[in-house]
Order: C-alpha cells, then structure tokens, then sequence
C-alpha cells in the first residue's frame, strides 16, 4: 500500500499491464461477449434509436428524481414495505445492522448488489459476527479469495478454472475436476440449504419503479429470486439514481441491458418485486425493506454538466471496450465502480482530488461513449473531471510550464530559436533519458522523442519556392 | 415491531435533490450530431413506441411460433405442442418415467390439475404454509404461467399466477404448462397485458424467465442450472 491513491494505481496497472497471462484470460473471457453482444445488437430494429429513448427516459427520472423517488416509494409502502432513506455509507450500513439485531437474524444470504460493496457492508456485518455469504457464483468465488469483485458484472472473470478449482479445495474442501459445470454445482449444493434457512436475504435492485411501486432485479442464476423467495426478511439495497418512471420502460431497458452487459437477448430472469408477501400469497418474506442510498449521490446530480452520469445501468459494456480497463485489470482501479463509469463517478462519491488520477488514466478513445445503451458522455466527463481537478488546485509548475509554453508559442521567431536550441540540447538528453535526473522521466521512459530535424517544414518550403 | 427507532434522512435528501435539480441539465444527446435537429420528430420515448426499435416481431401466429421455437432452442427450453388432454398427460408421464420422479410439487389450475391428478408420485400442492423443506426435496416443480413472450422466448409468471415465488425457482425442473393462445408478441406486449391484468393490484413478485438457470461466471463458459431449475419444459396444450 503507497501513500495514496495516485500512486497505488500507477503501480498496480503498471504491473497488471505487463502480465500476458491476465491479458490473456481477459481476452478470451470478452471475445466470446463481444461475439454475442454484436449478434443481439444487430438483431434490434434501430439500436440507436433505442439507446437515444433510454437515455431521454433517463433523463426525465433524473432530473425529476425527488417527484419520482416520492411516487415509488408512496406506492411501496402502501403495500407494507419499510423504505429506509440513507444519506450515506454508514446510515446505510446502520440500518441494516440494527434491523439484523433486532430480528435476532443470524445467517444473510446475499445475491449480487454492488451498491452493497460500495457502503463495504459485508465486512461491517462480519465483524459483529454475522455468517454473511454471496449466492452468486462469481461473487462467492471472490468472497471465498478475500477479493472485490473485478468487473461490475462478470466478478470472477479474471480467476482461471483452475484457480476457482483451487480456491474451492483449500477453502471448501473440495475434490472436484477443474470443469467449469462441476464447479458450478459445488457452489449450488452449498447454497441450497442457505436459502431455506437463512434469517435475512439481500439483494440489489437494478432498477426501481415509480408508477407502481417496485424494484426489478436482473440475473442469470436464480440465486436472487431464492434470496428474495425464502428469508422472512429481505432487503434490497438500491442508489437512488436507478428509479424508472414507468413500469412499461422496462420493456426498453431489460433487453437494453441484457444486451450491452452480458451479450444477451434478456437475462434468464428479471423479476420485479412490489412488496412483502401478500395476503393470499403462498410464500415470500415476511417483511421487505428498502434502503434508498444516497451517498454523494446528490453530489453528482448538482453538477449539471455531469449529471447524465447518473443514468448509468451499471451494464459494464464500458469496462469491456476500455483498452485500459483491459490492460490495467479491475482491480487496480481500487474502487467499487471499475472502468470508465468508474472513472467519471469515483471522483464525485470519494474526493476529486484522490481519484482525478482515474480520470487521466484514458486515450479517450471514445470507445465507452459509443457503447453506453444510455449515451452517457463519458469521455468527455473524464475531461471535465481533469479540467476541474485543475482549476480546483492548479499545479504551479505545470502553470509555469503552459505560460512559458505559450509565450514561445504566441511568437514564430521565438519558437523557431526554441527548436535550435532544443536540436543542440536533444543529444545531451540521451544521457539521462528515462533515468532520475530526467525531470520528464515518466513521458520518457517507455518513450522516444523524434529527433528534431535540422530544417524545419518552413524552412524547406521556403527553399523549395 | 417494525425498525422504526433509526430516523432516517429521508428530508435531507429530498431537499439535496431539489436544491441540485434547480439548474437544469441538457437533454441528452447533444453530443451525438446524427440526432441534433435533424430528427426532431422523433417518437416520444413510451411504451407503445418501443416496438420501433426493439428486435422485430411479426404479428401472426406462425411466425410467432417459429420465433419462440428458436430462442427456445437456443436457450435450452425444452416444449412440446400438444393436440389434446391425454396428449399432454402422456407427454409430462414420459417425462415423469424418463426422470424418474418421485415428488413433485405443484400449484392448482386448469391445466395443471388434470395433469398431476394423472401422476402416480408423492405430490405437495404449494398453498399457504407449505414447508419449503418438503419443497426442495421435489424433483419437479408444476405451474401455470400468464404469458409466453414470442421475441424474446421467455415466460411471464407471477406469485399469483404461479404459486408464489419459491415453486418456480427451487425445483431442479420447471414445468409449465400453458396455451399456445397466452403467446403475445413481444415485451411492450408482455407489459401491456401486465398493466391490464394487474393494474389495479399487482402481486408482489412478478418474473420473465428464459431458460434453464444459468452462469457464466467461470472463464465465461455457459453452465445451466446454477442455482434455480436445471431444466425448463413448457408444454403447450393446443387450445
Ligand atoms: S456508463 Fe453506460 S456503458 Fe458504462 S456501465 Fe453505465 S450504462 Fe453501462
């Protein structure tokens, strides 16, 4: 661990970045979601289309978000569910545990919720003796390697089978082959029983839904509807940026988003819950709560120029293009919310100024704003965090730097005496190049400055005519 | 007995919203020139306009049909379409021989009545107070849906519909038995007859299947049966 941020992530993408066999498993792990993610897109009548009307939808609910927050929660409590509002991490993190003591729970099962990772609820329940444990298959694999998840979606994706295999003999005890199915159906076997008796299920919501007052969850494996079917307790943690105005635009956005995360067509299941269990029902929890998390969330929603950040579905489609998410790995980014999206929203729920190195971190290829399936502009958001971070504590000699920079530029003679004085000094640069005595060490050392020519192109074009 | 003692910040955050949302924020796309002005006629952003854009679905039966055959396949949902009753006792006892069942679970209903009053295996009928314990040790869990999504292969269940919310999830194999009349076209066409249906009170869990659980959490290799049902059968009765 370095002394800050900055620093730990130069290091640790400076290490992933060189490790073939990360970029490897990375590599094929996406190839395969790319293939299927161009198949389904193509198969929509107007994909852009689409993305313009869920970004227009999320607009609307956005920059609506106190009438619509209002509505959906009206709606669910009159359907007895308890809505908790939490300013920040630490409401959050107190209201469930309290709950958790008063019903005297002792076992939580959990299904994937990432705004659970970004108020680090696992280790605070942990740590008053809870047994706390993640249905799903890549959130267990990672909670068994005392790791974060690395990818928002695919959390396991960097673990090779045979490390899963290993993870699973020297925690679980098990025997098994190295098959991705044999694997898979150690982890059911463990979880079956988990979801019968487990006092407290959570889970996350992908979406919320103001009109009638429900939360929709989107998977794969079916470990959210058993987390949110057989606890008498359940409790959903949802950012109050995700609420959607109708239930109907859910038409829109579980293909949407099916499609830009996991390739899909839509997800095996996506389920919308409205409540506790219902008189006349057969079964469900008893009780349903609902932690609204605001966490600087309100922060970002103030910043009109960045607001649209807020529309984002959490699909990950912008980590699976990024070249730098790619070589520098999840993990390295040391956030909850990895990759571009990760980039853009960090600086705003933790500190500007700890995290405007994420910002910089980016060729601004543009490849994440042309994949968003709600045109977030996110390239551009990196710039604007990099202007702010400036602006907010302007850098002195980087100031000198551009004022000296565009004296010489403002006038030709001075630029062009600047050059032959650079081409006299270039080969003396050549001895401290890269080494520590190099005040642009870290430009030049993995790079090569062109040799300055002797002529300039206006030189040679005034001899030519 | 609720966990009302914590008060929470319910007024804080309401008012950090307004306060925010009192500068306005540019409509979005601003950035993507192909959409500025030259489009102004867009169509508004509803349900009823989804259809535009989303995958393409043709409007008759038979296409319909072939279109839920393939995802069907695609996904690993096993069917049938069967022309009568006991063509549909035959086909869900076949399936009972070939898997050797010996408990099933089920929820009551037009068609599945008929169907386990046929089966010669223990049955637990999920109603209110079940054990969730007898439920998980059943090899097969029987149920009825309210719709089959044509575009997308998936089926639209809800705790009403389907026996609540752990029948259609805990068994290693779903059965649903449905009419071929239930297919609707697509998924604006799924939420418009959850509107209609519904509407007025909506039960507390409502789910689009499509297909087998699944995960691909390992190396991205597709394994069925990850946590919920194993195996998926719809098996239609013609109407
Ligand atoms: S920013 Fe866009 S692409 Fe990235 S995770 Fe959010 S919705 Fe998906």
């Amino acid at each position: 661990m370095s002394a800050t941020y900055a620093q730990d992530f130069k290091e640790n993408s400076g290490r992933m970045s060189q490790d073939l066999t990360h970029r490897a498993v990375i590599k094929k792990a996406l190839n395969a979601y790319e293939l299927k993610r161009d198949e389904n897109r193509s198969k929509y009548l107007d994909w852009q289309e689409a993305r313009q009307a869920a970004a227009e939808i999320k607009w609307e609910a956005i920059n609506h978000l106190d009438r619509y927050l209002l509505e959906m929660t009206e709606k669910l409590e009159a359907r007895g569910t308890k809505v908790f509002w939490a300013a920040n991490a630490e409401e959050a993190r107190n209201y469930v545990i309290q709950l958790s003591q008063e019903k005297k729970v002792k076992s939580i099962i959990k299904s994937k919720t990432m705004t659970s990772e970004e108020i680090h609820l696992n280790s605070a329940l942990e740590k008053l003796g809870y047994d706390v444990i993640e249905s799903d298959l890549g959130e267990y694999i990672v909670q068994l390697n005392d790791e974060p998840p690395y990818h928002l979606v695919f959390p396991a994706m960097h673990l090779t089978r045979t490390q899963i295999q290993a993870i699973f003999k020297n925690k679980l005890g098990s025997n098994t082959s190295d098959q991705p199915e044999e694997l898979t159906m150690v982890a059911r076997d463990i979880m079956r029983q988990k979801y019968l008796t487990a006092d407290m299920g959570i889970s996350g919501a992908n979406f919320g839904v103001a009109e009638t007052g429900m939360i929709s969850i989107t998977e794969n494996e079916g470990n959210a509807r058993l987390t949110t079917s057989f606890p008498k307790i359940h409790v959903a943690l949802m950012g109050i940026e995700k609420v959607l105005p109708k239930l109907g635009d859910l038409a829109l956005f579980l293909p949407l988003l099916a499609t830009a995360g996991g390739g899909q067509q839509i997800t095996c299941y996506n389920t919308m819950i409205g409540g506790p269990r219902q008189k006349e029902e057969v079964d469900g929890p008893e009780e349903f709560h609902l932690v609204l998390i605001d966490n600087r969330r309100t922060e970002l929603l103030s910043d009109t120029e960045q607001r649209d950040a807020l529309h984002c579905i959490r699909c990950a489609a912008c980590l699976n293009v990024c070249p730098i998410f790619k070589s520098s790995g999840g993990h390295s980014y040391g956030t909850t919310y990895q990759g571009p999206i990760g980039s853009v929203i960090t600086p705003h729920l933790r500190g500007l100024q700890d995290w405007k190195h994420l910002s910089s971190a980016s060729s601004l290829c543009a490849s994440c704003t042309d994949v968003c399936p709600v045109k977030i502009d996110i390239h551009h958001h990196l710039l604007h965090n990099r202007r702010n971070a400036v602006s907010q504590s302007p850098v002195w000699w980087e100031k000198i730097l551009f004022i000296g920079f565009s004296a010489v530029t403002a006038f030709p003679s001075l630029f062009q005496a600047s050059l032959k004085v650079a081409r006299f000094f270039q080969p003396l640069h050549g001895f401290i190049k890269g080494s520590i005595l190099d005040p642009a060490r870290a430009w030049t050392q993995t790079r090569d400055l062109p040799e300055i020519p002797a002529k300039s192109f206006r030189q040679q074009w005034k001899q030519r005519s | 007995m609720e966990a009302t003692v914590m008060n929470d910040s319910k007024d804080l955050i309401l008012r950090r919203i307004r306060e925010a949302l009192k500068t306005p924020a540019p409509v979005p796309g601003g950035h993507d020139y192909s959409h500025a002005e030259t489009t102004p006629s867009r169509p508004k952003p509803e349900l009823d306009n989804f259809r535009q854009w989303l995958p393409k679905v043709e409007n008759d039966f038979n296409s319909q049909w072939s279109l839920v055959t393939k995802s069907f396949n695609a996904l690993k949902t096993d069917f049938g379409l069967l022309d009568s009753p006991t063509q549909l006792i035959d086909f869900v006892q076949e399936l009972q021989r070939s898997e050797n069942w010996k408990r099933i679970a089920f929820h009551r209903g037009a068609l599945v009545t008929p169907v386990v009053d046929s089966l010669q295996t223990e049955k637990i009928e999920i109603k209110s107070g079940y054990d969730c314990q007898d439920l998980e040790k059943c090899e097969v869990g029987i149920t009825e849906c309210d719709a089959i999504i044509a575009q997308t292969g998936s089926i639209l269940i809800t705790s009403r519909s389907a026996g609540g919310r752990g029948l259609s999830a805990l068994p290693p194999h779903h059965l649903i038995l449905a009419r071929p009349s239930q297919m609707v076209s697509d998924l604006p066409a799924a939420y418009e007859l959850l509107y209609q249906r519904y509407g007025k009170d909506y039960p507390s869990m409502i789910s689009f299947i499509t297909g087998p659980s699944r995960t691909g959490d390992i190396e991205r290799i597709v394994v069925l049966g990850a946590h919920g049902p194993k195996k998926l059968t719809v098996a239609l009765l013609k109407d």
